[in-house]
């Protein structure tokens, strides 16, 4: 069992301050999204940016490179030509050994692509933010999660954020996810356009040494992944045949890596708890499901007001619990499966549309996850795409039908396209 | 009378017998016979020395680095996308750098497709920023690695799989865009004349930013010659003045190797037909073709002598006032 230690007698252990890498003091600030994570990078003292703007994601690069010149945040800032550039770059440095970070946001994510599975096939820590924001043509920049979940098979860890105060504390847990040795993956940690990225609120940001505590330095040799060293040469990404080479292995690596990567989470999530005291559960976070006869699933800011909007329901008498769902990748199939066996219904609401199949993309996952688990049925809700306002009214209104939906046994091939005008 | 070309870096044969021993591009690749790609990459690398990094992007050396898990290449090697290897060049160049490792060089390894073509912007932007590489553009002028297709860098009149009756247009004037990014130094090169190679590469060691070399590198495959001809074709393609051996320090511009001695208006160049004729790429170039290219190295050779002899008009001005000032 580990003691936990008060704060004062964790600061009290270490040494000066060097001058390489300042300490900041803990502080509660008010911050926008984006700020938030322009902090939480230079709280994980990243070595290594690489950054190309793009709204609604810009301001984040832009509060890294003042501190880039100011001298405030000592890193290698590359400010490349494009996006395809910034992932390329991301993954040359974490090749030799960097702490990486980035941002981007719709049209961005998708320049980025192929460099994206690179990585992720490289098997490299990079973490990128991910500004969700509506795919073009038309053109719109308001929150939406069809850039990052078009993402869903690139090999990437993507983890969504519902407050500022998530956003801060994602980035650092998800340095110390990618970083251990059981996942050597990248991850996304996404927020949304406007609502999320613009909008100011409160974040405690905790003393520099407990998160040097939390997520340990660069150590000087590099990680066990540089392969960029002159001192052990070693060639990467060769080319291997269908039959005689590893190809299907090194790919079935990556799935047995988002796997291990399940209880890393976990480790993460509790060490995480115990050093700075929030917590936002594992792959998901239940509200209220105890004694619920439906729940309604949700991604970012839709589940964190999914909350607010099963409180109205118990008000009325309606029992719904609601399940955030905090990571798509890797998916969390064991808590999906334990849902279905005790729900009838699962209505699953997100900012994006799986076309040609039946509503978004989320809920096509869940379904595939529980096929053969209990009698659950899943009710996709398509809802606030390319930022448009889901009010709490609507939401409690979906609530509503897939609890009734579930009582009638009517719940065949139904899409809820909330909010569409007719 | 030229300027001498002793530097410190000049090899001497003593200096290279020794450089002969530390091969960093083994023996055993899965290159072509008669591969100018292996045999520039080979000295490329006794230029730079074992503490170098290198990044290719899709190309053949992508393939003739050998199979997973064997590889030809001595120092730090990665594969990477076809349009990035500028880019991966500067992210690695960083991040030795964030880990105190100031003095490695990088060496950015790209075909022509991936210079001329899908790499470009990423070349542009790594030399804009000034970025810290070494960038060496072997150019075999064509997409050999996917069986001969036009490139950017493909010359007018050649055949390949996508110009079957030959290329209609002329090969970009990379140099030309490239020194547009002010580089401190930035040559040209071939395959034939390692040497040349070796002591331009020493030299672009030595200086800041980004280095650019353009090599070209006959393919025996795409150029259609026999395999034992490549390093005389490569001759052929400077003798003949279709190539041009040059670099540009601190934008003062010095011929190289045997081109030197083509400088003057009444050199002799070889008959352009003894390079053309030598390859099956060029089988259907008409004599209109043939002048059209002749009248291309002409206009190629009159614009580097009008610089030289700008660039030595104006030295010979500042030593004058040097002196009035004296």
């Amino acid at each position: 069992m580990t003691q936990v230690r008060s704060q004062t007698d964790r600061l009290a252990d270490d040494g000066d301050t060097v001058p390489d890498r300042p300490i900041l003091a803990a502080a509660a600030r008010a911050v926008s999204g984006n700020h938030t994570a322009a902090w939480a990078a230079r709280y994980a003292r990243v070595q290594v940016i690489s950054a190309y703007p793009i709204t609604p994601q810009t301001t984040i690069v832009e509060q890294l490179g003042e501190w880039a010149d100011s001298g405030e945040m000592p890193v290698e800032y590359i400010r490349v030509e494009s996006e395809h550039s910034v992932m390329s770059a991301l993954v040359g440095a974490s090749l030799a050994g960097a702490r990486t970070f980035t941002a981007t946001s719709g049209q961005g994510l998708l320049y980025m692509a192929e460099p994206l599975h690179w990585a992720a096939a490289a098997r490299l820590p990079i973490v990128n933010v991910c500004v969700g924001r509506g795919i073009g043509p038309p053109w719109n920049i308001w929150a939406d999660h069809h850039d990052s979940l078009s993402m869903r098979d690139s090999g990437w860890m993507i983890c969504y954020a519902a407050t500022h105060q998530e956003i801060f504390d994602s980035i650092l847990m998800a340095f110390r996810v990618c970083e251990d040795p059981r996942v050597f993956l990248p991850m996304m940690i996404c927020h949304e356009g406007f609502t999320q990225s613009h909008t100011i609120g409160p974040v405690e940001m905790p003393d520099q040494r407990l998160v040097d505590d939390y997520l340990p330095v660069v150590p000087p040799e590099g990680w066990p992944h540089t392969f960029m060293d002159p001192s052990r040469p070693t060639s990467h990404g060769l080319l291997n045949m269908p039959d005689d080479g590893f190809f299907y292995e090194i790919r079935a690596n990556i799935a047995r890596a988002h796997d291990r990567a399940r209880p890393v989470i976990a480790e993460a999530v509790e060490e995480f708890e115990r050093t700075f005291g929030q917590t936002y559960g594992g792959l998901v976070h239940e509200y209220r499901t105890d004694d619920a006869e439906a729940v309604l699933i949700a991604i970012g800011t839709l589940a964190d007001q999914a909350r607010a909007c099963v409180d109205v329901c118990r008000d009325r008498g309606l029992p719904i619990g609601s399940v955030k769902m905090r990571f798509v990748r890797p998916f969390p199939v064991d808590e999906m499966r334990d849902l279905a066996r005790r729900f009838k219904v699962l209505g699953v609401m997100e900012r994006d549309i799986d076309f040609g199949i039946r509503g978004g993309i989320v809920a096509g996952d869940v379904r595939s996850a529980i096929q053969g688990q209990g009698d659950a049925k899943v009710i996709p809700v398509v809802a606030g795409l390319g930022g448009r306002d889901v009010s709490l009214d609507e939401q409690v209104a979906v609530a509503e039908t897939i609890l009734n939906a579930g009582r009638t046994g009517e719940l065949d091939d139904q899409v809820i396209w909330l909010g569409m005008k007719e | 009378m030229p300027e001498s070309t002793k530097t410190k870096t000049r090899p001497t044969p003593r200096s290279l017998a020794k450089e002969a021993y530390k091969e960093l591009w083994l023996k055993g690749n899965g290159t072509c016979p008669g591969c100018s790609l292996s045999l520039s990459l080979r000295w490329a690398l006794k230029a730079l020395g074992p503490n170098t990094c290198v990044v290719a992007p899709a190309s053949c050396t992508n393939v003739v680095v050998g199979l997973y898990p064997t590889s030809a290449c001595g120092v730090p090697f990665t594969n990477m996308a076809f349009a990035a290897g500028a880019s991966a060049g500067s992210g690695i160049k960083a991040g030795l750098r964030a880990r105190g490792q100031h003095d490695t060089n990088v060496l950015v390894w790209v075909g022509d497709g991936g210079t001329f073509d899908i790499g470009i912007q990423a070349l542009s932007g790594a030399a804009e920023r000034g970025d810290d590489l070494i960038y060496v553009c072997y150019d075999n002028e064509a997409y050999m690695n996917t069986g001969t297709q036009r490139s950017g860098g493909t010359p007018f009149g050649a055949i390949t799989t996508t110009t079957p009756a030959g290329k209609k247009e002329h090969k970009k004037d990379l140099m030309a865009i490239v020194a547009g990014h002010h580089l401190d130094y930035l040559a040209t090169a071939c395959s034939s004349y390692p040497l040349d190679l070796y002591e331009k590469l020493r030299k672009a060691r030595t200086h800041r930013g980004l280095k650019f070399v353009h090599l070209l590198a006959p393919c025996p495959p795409g150029w259609r010659f026999q395999p034992r001809y490549a390093p005389k074709v490569g001759k052929l393609a400077v003798q003949t003045g279709m190539w041009i051996l040059y670099e540009i320090e601190h934008g003062r511009m010095r011929l190289t190797g045997p081109s030197k001695r083509l400088a003057s208006p009444d050199a002799q160049m070889k008959p352009l037909s003894e390079y053309l004729e030598s390859q099956g790429r060029f089988r259907l170039a008409t004599g209109a073709i043939y002048d059209e290219l002749e009248r291309w190295v002409r206009q190629n050779w009159q614009a580097v002598r009008d610089r030289l002899a700008s660039e030595a008009a104006h030295a010979a001005e500042t030593t004058d006032s040097a002196a009035q000032e004296d």
